[in-house]
Protein backbone atom coordinates (compact mmCIF):
# COMPACT_ATOMS: atom_id res chain seq x y z
CA UNK A 1 0.00 0.00 0.00
CA UNK A 2 2.89 2.55 1.21
CA UNK A 3 4.25 1.42 -1.79
CA UNK A 4 1.47 2.50 -4.23
CA UNK A 5 1.15 5.74 -2.73
CA UNK A 6 5.04 6.10 -2.80
CA UNK A 7 4.95 6.03 -6.87
CA UNK A 8 2.01 8.37 -7.06
CA UNK A 9 4.18 11.02 -5.16
CA UNK A 10 7.58 10.35 -7.16
CA UNK A 11 5.56 10.72 -10.37
CA UNK A 12 4.06 13.85 -9.14
CA UNK A 13 7.51 15.53 -7.89
CA UNK A 14 8.46 14.57 -11.51
CA UNK A 15 6.38 16.09 -13.28
CA UNK A 16 6.93 19.27 -11.41
CA UNK A 17 10.56 18.71 -12.15
CA UNK A 18 10.17 17.99 -15.60
CA UNK A 19 8.18 21.04 -15.84
CA UNK A 20 10.76 23.00 -13.86
CA UNK A 21 13.57 22.07 -16.18
CA UNK A 22 11.26 22.36 -19.52
CA UNK A 23 10.75 26.49 -18.27
CA UNK A 24 14.54 26.78 -17.82
CA UNK A 25 15.00 25.39 -21.14
CA UNK A 26 12.74 27.93 -22.61
CA UNK A 27 14.06 30.90 -20.59
CA UNK A 28 17.82 29.74 -21.67
CA UNK A 29 16.57 29.91 -25.41
CA UNK A 30 14.86 33.54 -25.11
CA UNK A 31 17.40 34.73 -23.17
CA UNK A 32 18.16 38.01 -24.34
CA UNK A 33 20.94 38.12 -21.97
CA UNK A 34 24.70 36.01 -21.42
CA UNK A 35 23.54 36.08 -17.97
CA UNK A 36 20.09 35.34 -18.16
CA UNK A 37 20.88 31.89 -19.35
CA UNK A 38 24.07 30.77 -17.10
CA UNK A 39 20.46 31.52 -14.69
CA UNK A 40 18.50 29.18 -16.40
CA UNK A 41 21.17 26.59 -16.56
CA UNK A 42 21.77 27.05 -13.18
CA UNK A 43 17.96 26.08 -12.19
CA UNK A 44 18.51 23.57 -14.89
CA UNK A 45 21.14 21.88 -12.91
CA UNK A 46 19.27 22.08 -9.32
CA UNK A 47 16.64 20.37 -11.04
CA UNK A 48 18.83 17.73 -12.43
CA UNK A 49 20.01 17.45 -8.55
CA UNK A 50 16.56 17.07 -7.42
CA UNK A 51 15.88 14.25 -9.98
CA UNK A 52 18.93 12.27 -9.61
CA UNK A 53 17.68 12.33 -5.86
CA UNK A 54 14.24 11.65 -6.56
CA UNK A 55 15.31 8.60 -8.62
CA UNK A 56 17.61 7.46 -5.41
CA UNK A 57 14.61 7.63 -3.50
CA UNK A 58 12.12 6.02 -5.25
CA UNK A 59 14.58 2.52 -5.72
CA UNK A 60 16.72 3.20 -2.74
CA UNK A 61 19.66 3.08 -4.50
CA UNK A 62 23.22 5.35 -3.18
CA UNK A 63 25.42 4.91 -5.91
CA UNK A 64 24.04 7.60 -7.82
CA UNK A 65 24.88 10.20 -4.82
CA UNK A 66 28.29 10.72 -6.23
CA UNK A 67 26.41 12.08 -8.68
CA UNK A 68 25.12 15.06 -6.70
CA UNK A 69 28.34 16.11 -5.42
CA UNK A 70 30.06 16.41 -8.53
CA UNK A 71 27.05 18.31 -10.36
CA UNK A 72 26.44 20.80 -7.48
CA UNK A 73 30.17 21.66 -7.94
CA UNK A 74 30.09 22.10 -11.91
CA UNK A 75 27.49 24.16 -11.64
CA UNK A 76 29.22 26.43 -9.81
CA UNK A 77 32.13 26.60 -11.77
CA UNK A 78 29.84 27.23 -15.00
CA UNK A 79 27.90 30.06 -13.26
CA UNK A 80 31.18 31.96 -12.00
CA UNK A 81 33.41 31.17 -15.72
CA UNK A 82 30.46 32.74 -17.39
CA UNK A 83 29.72 35.87 -15.10
CA UNK A 84 33.59 36.45 -15.47
CA UNK A 85 33.77 36.96 -19.04
CA UNK A 86 30.44 38.42 -19.38
CA UNK A 87 30.68 41.69 -21.14
CA UNK A 88 28.24 44.33 -22.84
CA UNK A 89 26.38 42.86 -25.78
CA UNK A 90 25.11 44.85 -28.06
CA UNK A 91 21.17 45.16 -28.49
CA UNK A 92 19.37 42.30 -30.18
CA UNK A 93 22.72 40.17 -30.59
CA UNK A 94 21.93 38.35 -27.78
CA UNK A 95 19.33 36.27 -29.63
CA UNK A 96 18.86 33.10 -31.71
CA UNK A 97 18.02 34.16 -35.16
CA UNK A 98 15.70 32.93 -37.56
CA UNK A 99 16.73 30.94 -40.82
CA UNK A 100 15.70 33.49 -43.04
CA UNK A 101 17.14 36.68 -40.88
CA UNK A 102 20.63 34.39 -40.68
CA UNK A 103 20.25 33.68 -44.93
CA UNK A 104 19.78 37.89 -45.47
CA UNK A 105 23.12 38.47 -43.71
CA UNK A 106 25.05 36.00 -45.10
CA UNK A 107 23.81 37.29 -48.54
CA UNK A 108 24.79 40.52 -46.75
CA UNK A 109 28.21 39.65 -46.18
CA UNK A 110 28.90 37.69 -48.97
CA UNK A 111 27.75 40.85 -51.53
CA UNK A 112 29.77 43.72 -49.24
CA UNK A 113 32.89 41.06 -49.95
CA UNK A 114 32.19 40.06 -53.27
CA UNK A 115 32.40 44.23 -53.62
CA UNK A 116 35.39 44.32 -51.88
CA UNK A 117 36.92 41.67 -54.35
CA UNK A 118 35.90 43.82 -57.11
CA UNK A 119 37.64 46.77 -55.80
CA UNK A 120 40.86 45.48 -55.18
CA UNK A 121 41.37 44.25 -58.32
CA UNK A 122 43.28 46.93 -60.79
CA UNK A 123 41.09 47.36 -64.24
CA UNK A 124 44.96 48.06 -66.27
CA UNK A 125 46.80 44.99 -64.95
CA UNK A 126 43.85 42.23 -65.65
CA UNK A 127 44.66 39.40 -67.84
CA UNK A 128 44.94 35.84 -68.26
CA UNK A 129 47.67 33.43 -66.79
CA UNK A 130 51.24 33.04 -69.17
CA UNK A 131 49.25 29.77 -70.23
CA UNK A 132 50.49 29.03 -73.96
CA UNK A 133 52.63 32.25 -74.38
CA UNK A 134 55.69 31.62 -72.35
CA UNK A 135 56.03 28.05 -71.82
CA UNK B 1 5.23 -4.01 13.90
CA UNK B 2 6.75 -0.85 15.86
CA UNK B 3 9.88 -0.83 13.35
CA UNK B 4 7.93 -1.14 10.50
CA UNK B 5 5.47 1.89 11.77
CA UNK B 6 8.31 3.89 11.96
CA UNK B 7 9.61 3.06 8.47
CA UNK B 8 6.31 4.00 7.36
CA UNK B 9 6.47 7.04 8.78
CA UNK B 10 9.51 8.06 7.65
CA UNK B 11 8.61 7.03 4.16
CA UNK B 12 5.62 9.21 4.23
CA UNK B 13 8.11 12.26 5.51
CA UNK B 14 10.27 11.59 2.83
CA UNK B 15 7.63 11.80 -0.15
CA UNK B 16 6.08 14.87 1.70
CA UNK B 17 9.88 16.76 1.75
CA UNK B 18 10.59 15.13 -2.10
CA UNK B 19 7.22 16.96 -2.81
CA UNK B 20 8.12 20.57 -1.50
CA UNK B 21 11.22 20.33 -3.07
CA UNK B 22 10.07 19.71 -6.87
CA UNK B 23 7.34 22.37 -6.34
CA UNK B 24 10.03 24.38 -5.37
CA UNK B 25 12.13 23.88 -8.21
CA UNK B 26 8.92 24.25 -10.35
CA UNK B 27 8.17 27.49 -8.90
CA UNK B 28 11.88 28.63 -9.93
CA UNK B 29 10.98 27.40 -13.06
CA UNK B 30 7.74 29.51 -13.61
CA UNK B 31 9.72 32.60 -11.53
CA UNK B 32 12.69 32.73 -14.22
CA UNK B 33 10.37 32.18 -17.29
CA UNK B 34 8.10 35.16 -16.09
CA UNK B 35 10.09 37.72 -14.08
CA UNK B 36 11.06 40.52 -16.25
CA UNK B 37 14.57 41.44 -15.26
CA UNK B 38 17.92 39.59 -14.23
CA UNK B 39 17.97 39.85 -10.36
CA UNK B 40 14.17 38.99 -10.24
CA UNK B 41 14.87 35.96 -11.74
CA UNK B 42 17.92 35.66 -9.99
CA UNK B 43 16.07 35.93 -6.96
CA UNK B 44 13.67 33.06 -8.29
CA UNK B 45 16.45 30.54 -9.35
CA UNK B 46 17.79 30.98 -5.75
CA UNK B 47 14.84 29.41 -3.94
CA UNK B 48 15.65 25.66 -5.53
CA UNK B 49 19.37 26.25 -4.70
CA UNK B 50 19.49 26.17 -1.13
CA UNK B 51 15.60 25.56 0.69
CA UNK B 52 14.74 23.12 -2.31
CA UNK B 53 17.85 20.96 -2.16
CA UNK B 54 17.93 20.79 1.36
CA UNK B 55 14.02 19.40 1.34
CA UNK B 56 14.88 16.78 -1.71
CA UNK B 57 18.13 15.39 0.10
CA UNK B 58 16.28 15.78 3.54
CA UNK B 59 13.51 13.58 2.24
CA UNK B 60 16.17 11.02 -0.02
CA UNK B 61 18.25 10.11 3.37
CA UNK B 62 14.75 9.45 5.13
CA UNK B 63 13.93 7.21 2.41
CA UNK B 64 17.60 5.81 2.29
CA UNK B 65 18.12 5.94 6.47
CA UNK B 66 21.77 4.59 6.29
CA UNK B 67 24.61 6.79 7.99
CA UNK B 68 27.05 6.82 4.76
CA UNK B 69 24.79 8.58 2.66
CA UNK B 70 23.45 11.26 4.90
CA UNK B 71 26.91 12.12 5.55
CA UNK B 72 27.48 12.64 1.34
CA UNK B 73 24.43 14.14 1.00
CA UNK B 74 25.30 16.62 3.84
CA UNK B 75 28.17 17.26 2.00
CA UNK B 76 26.40 18.39 -1.37
CA UNK B 77 24.41 20.12 0.75
CA UNK B 78 27.32 22.36 2.54
CA UNK B 79 29.25 22.86 -1.18
CA UNK B 80 26.09 24.44 -2.04
CA UNK B 81 25.55 26.80 0.50
CA UNK B 82 29.19 27.83 0.34
CA UNK B 83 28.89 28.16 -3.83
CA UNK B 84 25.59 29.69 -4.21
CA UNK B 85 25.75 33.02 -2.78
CA UNK B 86 29.31 33.13 -4.81
CA UNK B 87 28.02 32.23 -8.56
CA UNK B 88 25.01 34.57 -7.46
CA UNK B 89 27.24 37.68 -6.51
CA UNK B 90 29.24 37.04 -9.45
CA UNK B 91 26.09 36.84 -11.54
CA UNK B 92 24.77 40.18 -10.06
CA UNK B 93 28.02 42.16 -10.08
CA UNK B 94 28.91 41.01 -13.73
CA UNK B 95 24.98 42.15 -14.77
CA UNK B 96 25.21 45.67 -13.11
CA UNK B 97 28.59 46.08 -14.61
CA UNK B 98 27.08 45.43 -18.28
CA UNK B 99 23.87 47.56 -17.48
CA UNK B 100 21.79 44.84 -17.19
CA UNK B 101 20.04 45.89 -13.86
CA UNK B 102 17.63 49.36 -13.90
CA UNK B 103 19.13 51.65 -11.00
CA UNK B 104 16.16 53.46 -10.91
CA UNK B 105 14.26 50.10 -9.51
CA UNK B 106 16.20 49.91 -7.05
CA UNK B 107 14.82 50.55 -3.24
CA UNK B 108 19.26 50.04 -2.08
CA UNK B 109 21.91 50.72 -4.34
CA UNK B 110 24.79 51.04 -2.38
CA UNK B 111 27.37 50.01 -5.35
CA UNK B 112 26.13 53.23 -7.18
CA UNK B 113 27.17 55.36 -4.18
CA UNK B 114 29.99 53.99 -3.56
CA UNK B 115 31.52 54.18 -7.39
CA UNK B 116 30.38 57.72 -7.27
CA UNK B 117 32.77 58.33 -4.32
CA UNK B 118 35.27 56.22 -5.66
CA UNK B 119 35.12 58.61 -8.57
CA UNK B 120 35.10 62.08 -7.23
CA UNK B 121 38.20 60.81 -5.03
CA UNK B 122 40.16 60.11 -7.96
CA UNK B 123 38.96 62.68 -10.09
CA UNK B 124 40.36 64.64 -7.16
CA UNK B 125 37.27 66.62 -5.87
CA UNK B 126 36.16 66.70 -2.41
CA UNK B 127 34.07 63.69 -0.93
CA UNK B 128 30.23 64.44 -0.94
CA UNK B 129 30.49 67.93 -2.23
CA UNK B 130 27.95 67.31 -5.04
CA UNK B 131 26.93 62.99 -4.54
CA UNK B 132 24.87 63.11 -7.12
CA UNK B 133 26.79 64.69 -9.89
CA UNK B 134 29.28 62.67 -10.64
CA UNK B 135 26.76 60.36 -12.56
CA UNK B 136 27.16 62.30 -15.78
CA UNK B 137 30.73 62.31 -15.76
CA UNK B 138 32.58 59.59 -17.80
CA UNK B 139 34.81 57.33 -15.84
CA UNK B 140 38.13 58.75 -15.31
CA UNK B 141 39.55 55.92 -16.31
CA UNK B 142 38.68 55.91 -19.81
CA UNK B 143 38.34 52.24 -19.88
CA UNK B 144 36.75 50.96 -23.11
CA UNK B 145 35.26 47.60 -21.19
CA UNK B 146 33.14 50.23 -18.83
CA UNK B 147 29.99 49.80 -20.02
CA UNK B 148 27.52 53.25 -19.37
CA UNK B 149 26.41 53.63 -15.98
Amino acid sequence: MTDTVYLVVVITAAVLLGAAATLAVVRAERGPSMLDRTIALDVFTTTLVGAIALEAAFSRRTDTIPLLVVLSLVGFIGSVTIARFASVEPEGEGRIRTPEEVAREDAERRAAEEGERDAATDPDHHGTSADGEVR
Amino acid sequence: MDGAFWDGVADVVSAVLLLAGAFLAFAAGVGVVRFPDLLARMHAATKPQVLGLILVLLGLSLRLRSWGAVATLALVVIFQLLTSPVAAHMVGRAGYRTGKVQTAHLVVDELTRDQDAADLEIVGEHPGDEPGSSRDASTPSGDPSAPPR
